[in-house]
């Protein structure tokens, strides 16, 4: 039917261009998955740029990941594990046919986590670095004990900024969906045939978290917390 | 709708006018809110000949420049920013989406049997961040453009160009999402939509050809992506990872860079070749020969695509070992190309070939890419590349595969679709002219540009020693019956819409599912889903074509 | 490839039958993730010198795992999820792969072989 062919409002959920929704659910989760897929390479590019300059200077690399704090790293990591959990379980009751205030419950507390990383990250560690004069382009100060190995701190302090920046940028984009989801939960459109929003967010939400799980080390704890 | 006692109709075509997707709703917001298919490819293809016509503006203005050896225009920073203009219009603006969102949007879902692609409104998402980019592009270039180049090399545009640099990369890095949006869609749509009956090995090879097109938006993208919004960093914070200051590596950009831009290439030349395949075997009505041959060769250039891109980078500092191991490989990625070209061969071979103006586009390709192609494995040669690098024989080799080949199968594309598209049939007797005058205007634009590369003529310079002014004015007298030549089909297929014949389902009597729907489809493509029991380009069972053959 | 036949018409409330994953399961990873965590925070105290990277890199390859498989459910989707993560990895390797080959051989020195050089004039000694 041409009522099809503009933008409208489809309370039922079913899309038209699919034969059943099965199809339209493997549809969405495919799509999630190659954009996933996309997301892999985007963020991808930064490690490759990364790891040919940590090959290339080593101890410099080393310096700065010794200016993060890895008590705030660490925390972060376990609050955004947490929020995957409660993501999970948030999508899981959808399936299981529980009542939205469950399904809302879930959700809202997967957002608090990741508002928790966002605080921890931006009030504690960039205000500290902001402090320190160690985000670079905004006042960026040598220390005389880098000596040397000066410009390439700042290169490490570049990448930690641009990598941990993009990836928060990610997680409030997340939190801005969760906030959809809640309102379209809130208005009862989720059943345990019909939640595929929340899965693909899910999917969304738990790459966020992977993305964390490789910077994590990579930042932080490269080149070893022990004495040197 | 024009009455139609005073237009022709075509043998086959209804005698009444019918529903269809131009006709179903009227309006701006009916078409700016669509979420059908076929009006979102005919969206793009206006933003996209827009482009066209301000990258060939720059063309013009940097061939009219070269007909003197000091110069005849433009001052040499403007016509840095000439070349640099051209060169991003073209590429990012104008030849990525060219095939894939415009043919490629309108005939997915008709050629497999769906009803749509699989996320409608990101379809019509992408188009509007397409042009929103293009938007930006255009404002960038109203404002002084970049003189850059359109490979954007670090530390020059990071750091010291005086051009918009963050806006113009800005563009691209926006393009780049409605290219992802894009390729998300058709993977997508292609694996899980296909009516009863598609089997992979059933389906028409454009298909594959835009599934690998597809592979390649979807790898290579991200990546273009990222390392734009770094350049773009850099240029706001005057400091970021390829600033040399901090030990940056201005090869690292270009390694980042050329990752997306060599598959770019095969993305401008991927969907090309399926339109082909599509040509040759309606105009020969011949099945394809090696069917399969064609479909994996089409998978193994997106793959092996990947794994090429330091022939750009050959004479830039890189390490020889490295130079070694990509010369091979580009040797390698001609191989799956070749086999293609031989297949088209022979399916030409003792078929029933006619000479419409789709056709003629189709043979002019298999020339022009060949003669483009074995053009580059000179280059992916490390020896001759030294000399060859930077010259005119590198300008002469890209736009043979890209004007010879991917604009030609473009023009031979909208040809040949034009009837199922607009339900019109467009003048052949033009459409041949036109196509022969592109022929002609074309390689002596580009023929001339090989000898002046191998004669040692840099590239992107606005000057040149006075004994290479022959082969410039030659080349810039080329340019302008190019130019003619690509006017002609405008005009003819415009008055088409209104005077052209009525078409029927089946003009030419080709074999796929998108012929056997009314001209012009209804919005929902099919009355009934098709069930598929045969195999593709089963000519014998072809029905004979409505209008005579040439 | 799936769906070797397209998708077979079935009307729009045909049933979605999914694996329901327990809340055990769904915990018992979580508490893995933790544990493996406070691991590679401790670890990185531990002197291994060079291997210290690689430590960490394993741990948090074991942890993305644990996420893809369970929380993402690709353990209970068979086919092109698994596919479509494997590729975009294996190209972001690519990436990688190559522009270390360039970054990591650029101040390699070429130094043929002393009998290296022989080889050209041998061989156009023994034919002609």
């Amino acid at each position: 039917m041409s009522e099809a062919a503009t933008v409208h409002d489809n309370p039922t959920g079913f899309s038209h261009q699919f034969e059943d929704l099965e199809q339209q659910r493997e549809a969405g989760r495919l799509g999630m998955w190659v954009f996933l897929a996309t997301e892999v390479l985007f963020f991808g590019g930064m490690f490759a740029a990364y790891t040919v300059y940590r090959s290339l200077h080593p101890m410099a690399f080393d310096i700065g990941s010794h200016l993060l704090d890895v008590r705030f790293g660490a925390t972060n990591t376990a609050v955004l594990i947490c929020s995957s959990l409660t993501m999970a379980l948030a999508i899981r009751s959808a399936q299981t046919g529980k009542k939205k205030g469950t399904i809302i419950w879930w959700l809202v507390l997967t957002m608090l986590l990741g508002a928790t990383f966002l605080f921890l990250k931006f009030r504690f560690e960039w205000y500290h670095d902001y402090i320190e004069h160690t985000i670079p382009g905004f006042g960026f100060h040598n220390l005389p004990q880098w000596g040397a190995n000066a410009p390439q701190v700042q290169m490490f302090m570049c990448f930690y900024f641009f990598m941990t920046g993009l990836h928060a940028l990610h997680m409030i984009v997340g939190i801005g969906v969760l906030a959809v989801l809640t309102g379209m939960a809130g208005r009862g459109k989720f059943t345990s045939q019909y939640f595929a929003p929340l899965e693909i967010s899910g999917l969304y939400w738990h790459f966020v978290d992977i993305i964390w799980i490789f910077l994590f080390p990579l930042l932080y704890l490269a080149g070893g917390r022990y004495p040197h | 709708m024009s009455t139609t006692a005073t237009i022709d109709h075509a043998p086959g075509a209804p005698a009444e006018p019918q529903i269809n997707y131009l006709n179903a709703r009227y309006g701006v917001r009916s078409w700016l809110l669509t979420l059908d298919h076929k009006r979102i490819g005919l969206l793009y293809l206006g933003t996209i000949t827009v482009m066209f016509v301000v990258g060939g503006i720059a063309a013009t203005m940097m061939r009219l420049n070269l007909l003197e050896p000091q110069g005849a225009l433009v001052e040499p920073e403007t016509y840095n920013k000439l070349f640099s203009t051209h060169g991003i219009v073209m590429v990012f603006f104008f030849l990525v989406p060219s095939i894939p969102a415009t043919l490629g949007n309108f005939l997915i879902p008709l050629m497999i049997g769906a009803r749509d692609v699989a996320f409608p409104k990101l379809n019509l998402l992408s188009w509007y961040i397409f042009a929103t980019a293009c938007c930006l592009m255009l404002y960038v270039v109203a404002t002084g453009g970049v003189d850059t180049g359109w490979t954007f090399y670090t530390p020059y545009s990071s750091l010291h160009s005086h051009t918009d640099v963050f806006l113009a990369a800005m563009a691209v890095f926006i393009g780049g999402f409605s290219s992802i949006l894009t390729g998300m869609n058709f993977v997508v749509t292609i694996h899980k939509m296909r009516a009863p009956g598609m089997t992979w090995f059933r389906l028409p090879l454009f298909i594959w050809a835009m599934y690998a097109t597809s592979l390649i938006f979807v790898l290579a993208t991200p990546v273009i992506a990222v390392t734009m919004f770094l350049l773009m960093l850099e240029r706001v914070l005057h400091v970021g990872i390829f600033d040399p200051a901090l030990g940056g590596d201005p090869l690292l950009f270009q390694h980042m860079f050329w990752f997306y831009s060599h598959p770019a290439v095969y993305i401008m030349i991927l969907p090309s070749m399926g339109v082909i395949s599509e040509l040759i075997t309606a105009f020969s009505r011949k099945k394809i020969f090696g069917y399969s041959f064609i479909a994996f060769s089409s998978l193994a250039i997106a793959v092996i695509s990947f794994l090429v891109w330091g022939h750009h980078m050959f004479v830039s500092g890189q390490s020889v070992y490295a130079g070694l191991v990509f010369s091979v490989l580009s040797f390698l990625v001609a191989i799956p190309s070749a086999v293609k070209v031989f297949n088209w061969t022979a399916t030409l071979y003792k078929g029933s070939i006619s000479y419409e103006a789709p056709m003629l586009y189709a043979l002019g390709f298999i020339g022009l890419f060949t003669i483009g192609g074995l053009t580059g494995l000179f280059l992916a040669s490390l020896a001759t590349d030294v000399h060859l690098n930077g010259t005119y024989f590198i300008v002469a080799h890209f736009h043979y595969i890209m004007v010879g080949g991917a604009v030609m199968a473009l023009m031979g594309g909208l040809h040949f679709w034009w009837p199922k598209i607009t339900g019109r049939l467009y003048p052949d007797l033009w459409a041949r002219f036109a196509a022969l005058v592109i022929f002609i205007g074309f390689n002596l634009t580009f023929f001339p540009q090989f000898i002046l590369g191998y004669l040692g003529m840099p590239r992107r310079y606005a000057m040149y020693p006075a004994e290479f002014q022959a082969l410039n004015v030659l080349s810039s007298a080329g340019a302008s019956v190019l130019a003619v030549g690509y006017v002609i089909p405008v005009i003819y297929l415009i008055w088409s819409l209104r005077n052209g014949p009525i078409a029927g389902p089946n003009p030419w009597g080709a074999k796929g599912l998108e012929w056997t729907t009314q001209s012009p489809p209804l919005t929902e493509n099919f009355v009934k889903t098709p069930i598929v029991t045969e195999e593709a380009y089963n000519y014998e069972t072809a029905p004979e074509p409505e209008v005579a053959r040439v | 490839m799936s769906d070797s036949t397209g998708h077979h018409a079935s009307h729009a409330t045909h049933e979605v039958h999914e694996h329901i994953v327990p809340v055990s399961t769904y915990v018992t990873i979580f508490v893995s993730l933790l544990i493996l965590t406070a691991l590679t925070t401790g670890m990185a105290w531990v002197d291994m010198g060079r291997w210290n990277l690689v430590v960490a890199l394993v741990i948090a390859v074991c942890k993305a795992l644990l996420v893809v498989l369970f929380f993402m459910h690709v353990k209970y989707n068979k086919g092109l999820s698994r596919i479509a993560l494997v590729a975009a990895v294996f190209w972001l390797g690519l990436l990688i792969t190559f522009t270390l080959s360039d970054e990591l051989t650029r101040h390699w020195e070429i130094n043929p072989l002393p009998w290296a050089g022989a080889i050209l004039p041998m061989f156009r000694h023994l034919i002609f």
